[in-house]
């Protein structure tokens, strides 16, 4: 790539111009990130409109997946579930990881290194956590239930669900609260010593001063959120296996169901197409709102 | 979003030490002291809520340490929270000769391979993007930027598809290539960041020495953006190590399995045998940790201004 790019800037070009990059230095990566990522978007379309075993060939069969898809009822469940399981993420991640990470840009010695164990959970993988979680909520031989009767909670529709909301939001918290830890380093503080000499109280200057402020950051924060719940699939898959029955079924794991179980691949796409529609919006709505789009450094204004 | 999707799982991260020299340079976050002591007096209500947190993340990974340290014929009768009296590493044995290492020399090539490609492919690119500032790279950029949202859960039909096509299932390089894919967009967007505190002065002075877009990316942004770069190459090893879905369906033999997914295969093996399992879950966790402590300070940099725009 880089041979191609010596050519294209002559050394003696106009002044300014001088040593920028052609175009073709971002042709490895684009065309890299098109044949894995972009075309797997088209493909996907186009797959949900075949039968397709995963063996041989796709065959062309129309619209069949689409009207199975519209009159499944396990879909339909999924897709409440999906935005069940997103709602109640961000209600229970949004508040704790704004507080904590508010908590955690204060200077003070305890606080630093109070954090650093906070974040232990996002060295983990994803894998890891799920069995973590599952031996430890296991009735018989879990740590909890050797205490003594200890309920079956992944046995229960509600309860199993419940569980995917705490262990995933576990698992994504420090995240977000390192996020806000960010955005609240970034408050100017001459705001909350203007605050101080109005007599503004604690709270006060937490509701009128820090939330405010923070908004960017809420925003990127919960755009994460959303789309990072399209993907507590494999948390799913560990702890419960979409069950009990399909009472955890998320629309990604009746995906993965119907598509490497079942060998569906084409009613798996056609799932999976649901899933391209969210995350489009979502990352349209990312660039519109949240100014990640915005050409300027990271650090302006730190 | 492994995509992005990738990015909002799992990286780790930590907050920047005050103490330690902060990550984007010390004087701005010194001008920060916390709304609490800047009225003397601790804030008991937010203590206690940190407290509360530092029990729910503190006592599983407790508990989680001290079963692995449990003689197995003792657990059933141990106390959770109780260390043991003989401690043992016993179940570590165990967890490693179930085939443990394979599985972490596997996800090691993986991860090696797909920091490489990341980083090769997005230096180029950001540095296209930052300096040539035509049409062109912009819609590059947003390409980049939309990829961001592309959750793997979506796409992962199509890309068995291509890796079959490709002639590729069941080896690391199925895993390889649409990981570092995934990776791509978070990383741009890291390093552009980065690369956009280059001051023109210095492109300048590059140039007034006659220096090529060649010469003034490997003499210049290269060594400049290191600290952008470290981040990059962390946050796409965390998401080689712990990436679970393509190697679950782009794999299959054993001798093409990685330590995510040893140990989900694990999970039905040890089914009574609680510490192994556990044991094993420790263990895979230690690379990354020590890519973590080493590289801690860039990584944190990088997250935060992710979130703090």
């Amino acid at each position: 790539m880089s041979v191609t790019a010596t050519r294209r800037t002559p050394p003696e070009s106009s002044g300014s111009r001088v040593g920028r990059p052609g175009a073709v230095w971002t042709l490895p990566a684009l065309l890299f990130f098109g044949v894995f990522a972009v075309l797997p978007m088209g493909l996907v379309g186009y797959l949900s409109l075949t039968a397709w075993d995963g063996l041989g060939s796709p065959s062309f069969v129309g619209a069949r997946n689409w009207e199975r898809l519209l009159g499944d009822p396990v879909m339909h469940q999924a897709m409440g579930l999906s935005v069940a399981l997103t709602t109640l993420s961000w209600l229970v991640q949004t508040p704790i990881s704004l507080l904590l990470g508010v908590w955690a840009s204060g200077p003070q010695r305890n606080r630093a290194i109070l954090s650093a164990i906070f974040f232990v959970p996002l060295l983990l993988s994803t894998a890891a956590i799920a069995i973590l979680w599952r031996a430890l909520l296991q009735p018989d031989f879990g740590p909890l239930g050797r205490l003594g009767a200890f309920p079956d909670l992944l046995g229960g529709s509600t309860t199993a669900f419940l569980v995917i909301v705490f262990v995933t939001a576990w698992q994504f918290i420090p995240l977000h609260t390192l996020l806000y830890q960010g955005g609240a380093r970034q408050i100017p503080v001459s705001l909350y010593q203007a605050a101080e000499i109005d007599g503004a109280s604690r709270f006060g200057a937490f509701w009128h001063i820090t939330l405010p402020q923070l908004r960017n950051t809420i925003t990127t924060s919960s755009v994460l959120m959303v789309v990072g719940t399209l993907t507590y699939f494999e948390t799913v898959l560990i702890l419960t296996g979409g069950g009990p029955g399909t009472a955890t079924t998320i629309v990604p794991y009746l995906m993965y169901e119907s598509g490497f179980e079942g060998w569906e691949m084409g009613y798996a796409s056609a799932v999976a197409c649901t899933l391209v529609v969210v995350a489009t919006a979502v990352s349209l709505a990312m660039v519109r709102f949240t100014g990640f789009g915005a050409m300027r450094s990271t650090r302006e204004g730190m | 979003m492994t995509g992005m999707s990738q990015m909002a799982p799992e990286h780790g991260t930590e907050p920047a030490t005050p103490t330690a020299p902060a990550p984007s340079g010390a004087p701005p976050s010194r001008t920060r002291p916390a709304r609490g002591s800047s009225r003397r007096r601790p804030n008991l209500l937010a203590g206690a809520g940190a407290f509360l947190w530092l029990l729910v993340v503190g006592v599983p990974l407790y508990t989680l340490l001290v079963a692995t340290l449990q003689r197995s014929e003792n657990y059933m009768a141990s106390n959770p929270l109780v260390p043991p009296a003989e401690p043992t590493l016993d179940n570590y044995v165990t967890a490693i000769e179930s085939g443990l290492l394979g599985f972490v020399w596997n996800t090691l090539l993986v991860t090696v391979a797909v920091v490489a490609l990341v980083v090769a492919l997005t230096t180029t690119t950001a540095f296209a993007i930052v300096r040539a500032r035509t049409r062109w790279t912009t819609g590059v950029f947003r390409v980049f930027l939309i990829g961001l949202a592309i959750p793997l859960q979506a796409v992962v039909v199509p890309v068995y598809l291509i890796i079959v096509e490709l002639g590729l299932y069941d080896s690391l390089m199925a895993i390889v290539l649409p990981t570092a894919a995934f990776a791509l967009p978070v990383c741009v967007l890291i390093l552009t960041g980065s690369m956009r505190d280059i001051s023109d002065e210095l492109y300048e002075a590059m140039a007034l020495d006659g220096a090529g877009s060649v010469r003034t990316f490997v003499q210049l942004v290269l060594p400049m953006s290191r600290p952008g770069i470290s981040t990059v190459g962390v946050y796409a090893a965390i998401q080689a190590w712990n990436g679970f879905l393509f190697p679950l369906v782009l794999t299959q033999s054993e001798e093409n399995r990685l330590i995510t997914l040893g140990l989900y295969e694990f999970q039905g093996q040890f089914r009574v045998d609680i510490p192994g399992l556990l044991a094993a879950v420790v263990l895979s966790a230690v690379p990354i940790l020590i890519v973590y402590l080493i590289a801690r300070r860039s990584l944190v940099a990088g997250l935060m201004g992710v979130g703090g725009k």
